[in-house]
């Protein structure tokens, strides 16, 4: 079983597609890791040898930021409008869409299950 | 969608005119402005701004990571309200 950046990649996936189950990547950026790499996008995760993971390892390592330090950075980002006491802060903090969208119906996600009016 | 970087950051004139006159004089001031369309600049750091919401003028002291926000952003227009939880309207009456 391949180990990449700290995610156990599905046995039986296309690469291309197995690379998307890390945090950070998604289909674009999993085929042009792979391209980068030089490994087949069609090999399934659990036929590959130590060296083309090695290969893709190093790829991702240098190329783009995953798991751990990109949601650091994202909770960073937030953190930081928060502490600036911004409108967009403001609505992280409230727990309510930050994009100006209407609260009057829907935004469902953000503010939760509906009736629980509970807020931090 | 963004503004183009090539005409700079807005602030309005009027602005922007206040910030450059009142520099040399006496930079303490706090300056009262409408204008929450203003782009905060590098040149406002360190300055406290008294914006308009509507009603009345939200003191607004700009640190230097407020850069690039605009100056009402700082300055909420809508009053948030909640309903008090029960416990606490027992408590009172």
């Amino acid at each position: 079983m391949a180990r990449i950046a700290g995610v156990d990649l599905p046995k039986n996936k296309k690469m291309s597609f197995a690379l998307t189950y890390i945090y950070g990547i998604g289909p674009v950026n999993s085929v042009k890791i792979l391209h980068e790499a030089n490994v087949d996008e069609n090999k399934r995760t659990d036929i590959l040898s130590e060296e083309e993971i090695a290969r893709i390892r190093d790829v991702i390592d240098t190329t783009c930021k995953v798991e751990g330090d990109l949601r650091r950075e994202v909770s960073m980002n937030i953190k930081r409008l928060m502490d600036l006491g911004c409108y967009r802060g403001l609505r992280h903090r409230k727990g309510l869409p930050v994009r100006g969208q209407r609260t009057h119906s829907n935004s469902r996600t953000r503010r939760g299950k509906r009736g629980s009016m509970t807020r931090r | 969608m963004a503004r183009s970087l090539k005409k700079g950051p807005f602030v309005d004139a009027h602005l922007w005119k206040k910030i450059a006159g009142d520099a040399a004089v006496n930079s303490r001031q706090v300056i009262k402005t409408w204008s929450r369309r203003s782009t905060i600049t590098p040149e406002f750091t360190g300055r406290t701004f008294a914006v308009h919401n509507g009603r009345k003028f939200i003191p607004v002291f700009v640190t230097e990571n407020m850069i690039g926000h605009k100056l009402g952003e700082f300055s909420p227009t809508r009053h948030f309200v909640t309903h008090p939880t029960d416990k606490k309207i027992k408590k009172v009456t």
